[in-house]
Formats: structure tokens, sequence, C-alpha cells
């Protein structure tokens, strides 16, 4: 608990470096102007809700295989980070995209594709605060955890078949990157500091999982 | 396997059997469908959209409302008097349980959507006539999917508190693939398009089936094992 509290000061005070290395190191967009620099925090929070999301797909497979309640809380902890990081996603995309696309939202295929993922995962937290049963909570998020990772490859398939508006990527391709080297830094630099705050938020949200049981036995044993 | 498929198709007939001593479930399910149509036809403006632009939607929004409500009927009946729990005593193997349920839902969710296609013929002013069969395919590849996935949701859904709530909120993003593709065939299917341009959604569609029928017949048992 006390380390998911200072990895996340930690992150948050990288947050704060990022916004000036975004401001004051990177030169402005040629075409998009400063609506560009809203890619510094989108990507790389964009990036963790990925990463949330794989792992409790992952943990989830993990905890029906071994039976061991430290992987269901796990997974819980990181689906709960993942919303808020898609959650940030979902709102600074929107922002970006009024100026440089002409429209708040649009249905192309990566948008719809991190909207149902989002829902899906409420759909995971609602799950979760409707049972009581730790054991059968766990067995249930985790069907439902596994499932939710199988289904992010076909909608993926079903809404590219759409076309895609969305820009490619310019980072992650065969060719090296095409972005001038600041712009590169602050990137990777933000995509480390937004994993350090995933794992700052997850070990916290872990170690209040762990707080909640303990205080929840204290209880019933009077 | 011959004798979980018995087994599946005994657990299957036992549930329409139910179902057909009291029919309240089918027949609420079937008004239901019909209503959403009704519905449907007011929610657009016949100046500026023909019923026909309208028509492959308003039929899959209907089927997979519909298929919602046949599927939180699924395991409720199973909650009364503690029947799951006579059930998962009975030596059955997990995985025939599953298909059993599967097939139960599969033929109520396929009979409503029998009775609704003729209404949604008259409705929206459709004639199906040689696309009837491809459309008839296209509904079975489409409904095993997320009825599937339903039937696993179901079977969470009665345990906890708003289980009439909690159903849609998993399984909407279930149907999300499946319908997207079934619309796609649908409309292509109305315009007399060749196969070859739904060619690419039907496999999207089988390879849906295939995934998740095995995904959860597999872990089914981790939902209704202690």
């Amino acid at each position: 608990m006390r380390r998911g509290l200072a990895l996340s000061a930690a992150g948050l005070l990288g947050v704060g470096g990022v916004y000036v290395l975004a401001i004051g190191f990177t030169p402005v967009e040629a075409r998009q102007g400063l609506a560009q620099k809203i890619f510094y925090l989108h990507v790389p929070a964009a990036w963790c809700a990925l990463l949330a999301f794989s792992i409790v797909g992952i943990a989830s497979a993990l905890y029906l295989w071994l039976k061991d309640p430290r992987l269901d809380r796990f997974a819980a902890a990181s689906a709960e980070v993942g919303v808020a990081f898609s959650a940030v996603m979902l709102t600074t995309g929107p922002i970006w995209a009024k100026p440089i696309w002409g429209t708040w939202w649009t249905w192309d295929a990566r948008l719809t594709l991190t909207l149902f993922v989002f829902f899906l995962f409420i759909g995971y937290l609602a799950l979760r605060a409707a049972l009581h049963d730790p054991a059968e909570r766990a067995r249930f998020s985790a069907v439902v955890g596994i499932l939710g990772m199988l289904l992010v490859p076909f909608v993926h398939l079903s809404v590219y078949l759409f076309r895609t508006l969305h820009p490619q990527p310019i980072v992650l391709k065969p060719s090296a990157p095409s972005l001038p080297p600041e712009m590169l830094t602050t990137l990777l630099v933000s995509t480390l500091v937004f994993t350090v705050l995933y794992l700052g938020f997850v070990t916290a949200s872990y170690g209040l999982a762990l707080a909640d049981e303990a205080r929840e036995e204290a209880r019933d044993a009077g | 396997m011959p004798d979980s498929l018995r087994l599946a198709l005994v657990i299957a007939a036992k549930d329409i059997r139910a179902e057909l001593r009291s029919r309240t479930a089918l027949q609420s399910a079937l008004v239901f469908a019909a209503l959403v149509l009704v519905v449907f036809n007011f929610a657009r403006d016949p100046t500026a959209l023909a019923a026909t632009d309208l028509a492959p939607s308003a039929l899959w929004v209907t089927f997979a409302l519909a298929a919602m409500v046949a599927l939180n009927r699924a395991f409720n009946v199973e909650r009364e008097n503690a029947a799951l729990d006579g059930l998962l005593l009975a030596p059955v193997p997990r995985e025939a349980l599953f298909l059993g349920k599967l097939l139960a839902n599969l033929a109520f969710v396929g009979t409503v959507e029998l009775v609704t296609l003729p209404l949604f013929m008259l409705f929206f002013n459709v004639s199906l006539g040689h696309a009837l069969p491809g459309l008839i395919g296209v509904a079975a590849l489409a409904t095993v999917g997320f009825v599937a996935v339903g039937t696993i949701f179901s079977a969470m859904a009665v345990r906890t508190r708003f289980a009439e709530l909690m159903l849609p909120v998993l399984l909407l993003p279930f149907m999300v693939p499946p319908l997207i593709a079934a619309v796609q065939v649908t409309s292509r299917l109305l315009a007399d398009r060749p196969l070859s341009e739904m060619w690419g959604w039907l496999r999207l569609l089988a390879l849906y089936d295939i995934v998740f029928v095995t995904l959860c017949m597999m872990t089914f048992p981790a939902v209704v094992d202690e």
C-alpha cells in the first residue's frame, strides 16, 4: 500500500515533468499546431489502458488454473486502473479530434474498439461489485476476463472492415519512427511515466483490497 | 462424447418441455419482439429514410433484445427450488450441462427469431424471396455465438442482485461483433449482392462461433462448481 502510494506519487511528479517537456521542449507540429501536444498524454494513456486490460486477461486465465487469490486481486486492481486510463484516453481523444477531424467522435475502428473494451471492463467491475462471496466473485470475474480478452480481436476485426480514420502508427511500425527526436523522447518519457503510474495505482489498489479483506475478516471474527 | 451429447439433449429436452408447459416466457418474448419492431417503425422519419434502409438494423436489434429477454430466463428457472443444485448433483459432465442449456436457449431464441421474421417482412415491406435461406443461415450463424456467451453470463447473472440488468451490461459488448457482421450480411442479402461480398463477414461469424462455444464450454465448470 505504502509502496503503491510512493510509486503513484513518483508517477504524478513525472506527469508534471511530461507537461514541462511537452510545452517547453517539443516543437509545435506544423499542420496540427498546439492540438498535437495532447498526443503526449493520449498515447501513453492508451498504452496503459491496453496493458492493464491484457494483464486482466492473463491474470484471469492464470487464476482459473492456479486458483491463487492474489491473481484475482491483481486482476481486479488492474481492471480498475485500466478503466481510469481508458477514461483519460477517451476524453483526450475527442478534445484533439474536434479541431483536427472536425468532430468529437467518429465510429472509426480504433475508437469503437477502445470504447467497447472500456464498456467490457465497466461490466467486469459491475459484476464484481454485485457478488459477495469472494471465491465466487473470483471465479466469475476470471471467466469474464478471459472471454473479454478474446473478444478484443473480434471487435477489432469487425470494426476494421469499416474504414479507419485514426492516425496510423508512427512509432511502432516496420520503418523507423517518423517524428522529430524531441517528440519521440517526450513520448517515450511520457510512456515510461504512465507505466510507473499504472504500477503505482495497481500496487495501491491491491494493498487497499488486502486491507479491506483483513477488515472483513476481523469483523467476521468479532 | 456421444454419451455427453445424449445427456445434453436430455437436458435441452427438459428445458424445452418445461417451457412448453408454461409458455409464459416464450409468449412474452414474442410479444416483446413484435413491440420492438413496431417501435422501430416509429423511430424513423418516413420522409427521410426508407423502411428498407433501416430494415437490417431493425431486424438485428430486435433479435438481440429478444435474445436478451430469453437468456434472462435460462438460469432463473433453475434458481427456483434450487433446481440447479439438483442438476449439478446428477452425474452429468459440466460440458454436457452447458451444451444442453445452450441447445435449449438456441431453440428458444430460434423460435422467437422465426416468428419475428414474417412480422418483419410485413412491417418493413421487405419481400425476402430467395434471400430467405441465406437469411436463416446467417441468423443461425450469428445466434449460436452470442447465445453461447449469453448462456454462461446468464448462469453468472442469476447469482447477482440485479440479474436483469447485469446480463445486458455484460453481454452487449459481446454481441457487437456478431451483430455488425449479421447486419452487413443481411443488407447485402436484401440487395441481392453476390456471395463474395459477404464471405469475409461469414468467416468472422464462423470463427466467433468456434472460439466462443469452445471457450464457454471450457470455462463453464468454473461458473457452476464451487
